[in-house]
């Protein structure tokens, strides 16, 4: 993956517009957060839910991005975003890394699904 | 160690059985003693991408499946994947899971199956996985079933549980451990670099590293 290109990653988010684009979003300490480091181990994770997106965006803060979408009916948004790549020609992948390549966060769109 | 006819290992995520097991396998391979490692998943939430970052969320579970085939390679042992997701497990029909394996040991007939000690091995697909062990030797006729030692790994087990009944000292096998932890190269620094050492010095680090990869013990389940 590389290094967030703000108007590469902005034009690629807008490509994902007024169509129906698959979803996978995700956060993570990891399920050793507890046992090593008495932090709570905390998660989310979504994969293949089917969306229509109005409008896109990606905001820097200092050396992360945040990125928000919205929906007809609502918002998706991921922040700590530090990576991408457009995955197979056509799968928009972002990710939060932290300083030692773990990944936090990661969203991640598509037209098709994404394989199970 | 007593002479098995064919030893099982199931752990739910690639590089669990480097990490776990790799010493008490090698022991075993040594003896001429068939072992095969039932993988629960493809490791599809592993935080660790390499150091520098080489895989991305599409891309880890073929890189992990590969750096399991090359550990297994490495411990000269046989491969069957249970083809479950990352992180998923306990929420499986335990049942299905519990069958499933059955089916699978009926097959293969070991005489010794190693796996987590369920509610003691920390990562939730550990206790869930161990626990459909548990459950699918449970299901054999007692004559059938294979003995089960279980991986307790919390912090606080041998206060939990009392101290394991094997304990084997593999530091005589601990570079085939080493070289197994590393064929898991998106795995292994990550894992490796959280057991922090206070002191970069080389007697510190061997302390640590027979601390942490030296010994590796079981318990022996009871069966009711």
């Amino acid at each position: 993956m590389k290094q967030i290109n703000l108007k590469q990653v902005q034009q690629l988010l807008n490509s994902f517009l007024n169509k129906t684009v698959y979803i996978h979003l995700e956060t993570t300490n990891g399920a050793y957060a507890s046992h090593l480091n008495k932090a709570a181990n905390v998660g989310a994770f979504i994969r293949n839910a089917k969306v229509n997106l109005s409008h896109c965006t990606i905001v820097q803060d200092k050396d992360t991005y945040r990125v928000g979408l919205k929906m007809d009916n609502g918002w998706i948004y991921a922040e700590g975003i530090t990576h991408w790549e457009l995955y197979e020609e056509t799968k928009l992948l972002m990710a939060g890394h932290d300083p030692d390549g773990r990944l936090m966060v990661a969203l991640q769109l598509s037209e098709t699904p994404f394989e199970n | 160690m007593e002479k098995e006819k064919h030893v099982v290992v199931i752990y739910p995520h690639p590089d669990d059985e480097s990490f776990g097991a790799a010493g008490t396998i090698t022991a075993f391979r040594k003896q001429n003693v068939p072992v095969t490692y039932l993988c629960g998943t493809l490791g599809e939430m592993g935080r660790n991408m390499g150091s520098p970052i080489i895989a991305n969320r599409e891309t880890i579970p073929k890189i992990r499946e590969k750096e399991l085939r090359d550990a297994c390679q490495v411990l000269d042992i046989e491969l069957e994947l249970l083809g479950y997701r990352d992180k998923t497990l306990e929420f499986e029909d335990p049942e299905k899971v519990a069958n499933h394996i059955q089916t699978i040991l009926e097959q293969i007939e070991p005489s010794l199956v190693i796996t987590h000690y369920p509610k003691h091995a920390v990562h939730p697909d550990h206790n869930a996985l161990g626990a459909a062990v548990i459950r699918a030797v449970q299901q054999m006729q007692p004559n059938d079933r294979p003995k089960v030692w279980a991986q307790a790994i919390t912090n606080t087990a041998y206060e939990d549980l009392g101290l394991p009944d094997i304990s084997h000292d593999i530091m005589k096998y601990l570079d085939k451990k080493v070289e197994a932890i590393l064929a898991h190269k998106t795995q292994a620094a990550g894992i490796l670099g959280s057991f922090k050492p206070e002191s970069k010095k080389m007697e510190t680090m061997k302390e640590i590293v027979k601390e942490r990869l030296g010994k590796e013990e079981f318990y022996i389940w009871k069966f009711s």
